[in-house]
């Protein structure tokens, strides 16, 4: 820690009481944040090489087609797997529990999100606010998706030929949806380096997990 | 930092169904800061479960819907590319056009000055071939589809060259061969065609798609077009042509395609026929 923003200086540097709580706390495990990076690359090494498959300028620059169509392949039937290694983590496993519940607040969240309102109780979210558990769900259904439509194209004997055609054209159309959302995923934790020095180093600062997770308490996590 | 092992003990008053280590004990002690319900999201409808299932249930109706849904989707791209000057439909999925395909990590340019096309092998006179040369024999104009085995279409296609019976009668092919070998110049690629096949009329060594020079990007510029076969068949950056006794399997052959890979009746794909 090399300085505290927004503090006055050393004047009158008095020991602070001993009620003060840690101005930092924890957020996520280090089994939480090797699943997200694990997860993270693979999706990332996924999107690239699904990119140059497909994009023609890409297709063009990179060329090596059999060796991308492995790496493609291999990425995704790859990305599930630090999902389920982490259910072996109870943290990884409560939060999970966190994600899959909506709540009253989570209804508030959502109809402020949608109409752009902010400010004070607007935005009641508890460890994980609406809009990442929604999030967390859709890419997690959609992944799957992929998986299964991609086994079908990969393996050409399991399935008839309009099944293949089908499982086709929802890999192709999903693939860019799932382009778009990442690309806001990621914009999100762009904006906030608060929220990606969580990501990163485990711990945020208390204001910021009491102003973005209002009914979150993190010293009873 | 506080671990996240640290026993459950004292939590005030978490409900009891999602935590079975939590101890039901005097529920009475009280945070006067803060309501006594701990954490919002130990409750609650599980919309998260319902998400991803209503995921995977609209990924099963769509790839059962596909046949329809493509449909509509190709009829309403193909009238947006048309008033498109972008050209960014052209990337959506269905958005129509051609994709290109390399299997080389770089595939070197020939220009017509260094441009060479080799036919050796069980012939009477192996040959080189200068582009100006492959331009001095009779040319024809097919105008076909064009089908790749992973599904896109392009209409209408010309393309324009020399037959490659026209070649094969130039450089007089030997009895005992059987069988055509292609090879090219991205150093990578290969193709085969029993001989019966390659004598066929609408198999071109194709100098000119959609009536300009064929380009690096299409194969340019010389490639080979195998009308009624899929399109893995119409070898890109053709250098050598070589009559051998049997068949020798080509790139994606050796990777499991059909070595007859005609449109329709191979590779598990029933498209309808480009011929």
């Amino acid at each position: 820690m090399t300085s505290t923003p927004g503090s006055a200086g050393r004047t009158a540097a008095t020991t602070p009481p001993p009620s003060e709580p840690p101005h930092r706390v924890r957020r996520f495990s280090p089994a939480e944040r090797l699943v997200h990076r694990a997860t993270a690359a693979l999706m990332l090494l996924c999107v690239a090489t699904a990119a140059c498959l497909y994009v023609p300028g890409l297709a063009e620059l990179v060329g090596r087609r059999g060796l991308v169509v492995t790496l493609h392949e291999w990425s995704g039937l790859l990305l599930p797997v630090p999902f389920l290694l982490g259910l072996a983590s109870r943290a990884f496993r409560r939060d999970l529990r966190r994600l899959n519940r909506f709540g009253p607040h989570d209804r508030t969240w959502l109809r402020s999100a949608l109409r752009r309102r902010h400010g004070p109780g607007r935005r009641p979210a508890g460890k994980f606010n609406a809009g990442q558990k929604l999030y967390a769900a859709w890419i997690a259904g959609a992944v799957l998706v992929m998986l299964g439509t991609g086994l079908l194209m990969w393996f050409t004997h399991l399935a008839p030929l309009v099944w293949r055609n089908g499982a086709t054209f929802v890999h192709d159309w999903l693939a860019l949806t799932i382009g778009v959302v990442l690309a806001g995923h990621i914009a999100k934790a762009l904006a906030d380096p608060e929220a990606r020095r969580g990501m990163r180093t485990g711990s945020v600062e208390r204001p910021w997990a009491r102003r973005e997770h209002p009914l979150w308490d993190p010293d009873r996590d | 930092m506080n671990e996240t092992t640290q026993p459950p003990g004292p939590a005030p008053s978490d409900p009891p169904p999602p935590d079975p280590g939590t101890p039901s004990g005097p529920g009475a002690s009280g945070d006067p800061a803060r309501p006594p319900s701990s954490d919002p999201d130990s409750e609650g409808t599980p919309v998260g479960r319902r998400t991803v299932l209503a995921v995977l249930g609209l990924g099963a109706a769509g790839v059962a819907a596909a046949p329809w849904l493509q449909r509509g989707l190709e009829a309403f791209l193909g009238s947006v590319a048309d008033k498109d000057p972008t050209k960014l439909t052209g990337l959506l999925p269905n958005g129509g056009g051609f994709r290109y395909y390399s299997v080389a990590a770089s595939v070197p340019r020939r220009t017509p000055a260094d441009y060479r096309l080799t036919v050796d092998g069980l012939v009477e006179r192996p040959t080189e071939f200068t582009l100006g040369a492959l331009r001095r024999l009779p040319q024809t104009r097919l105008v076909r589809d064009v089908q790749c085995v992973t599904g896109w279409r392009v209409p209408d296609t010309p393309f324009e060259g020399v037959r490659l019976a026209d070649l094969l009668d130039a450089v007089g092919v030997r009895p005992e061969a059987r069988a055509v070998r292609f090879t090219c110049f991205d150093g990578v690629y290969s193709e085969s065609l029993t001989l019966d096949q390659a004598r066929r009329s609408d198999v071109l060594v194709c100098l000119r798609m959609r009536d300009e020079p064929l380009s690096h990007a299409h194969g340019g510029p010389v490639r080979l077009y195998v009308a009624p076969m899929y399109f893995y068949k119409s070898a890109k950056w053709l250098s050598g042509i070589s009559l051998t006794r049997d068949v020798r399997p080509g790139y994606w052959e050796e990777r499991g395609y059909d070595i007859d890979a005609w449109v329709g009746r191979s590779n598990g794909r029933d498209d309808a026929p480009t011929v």
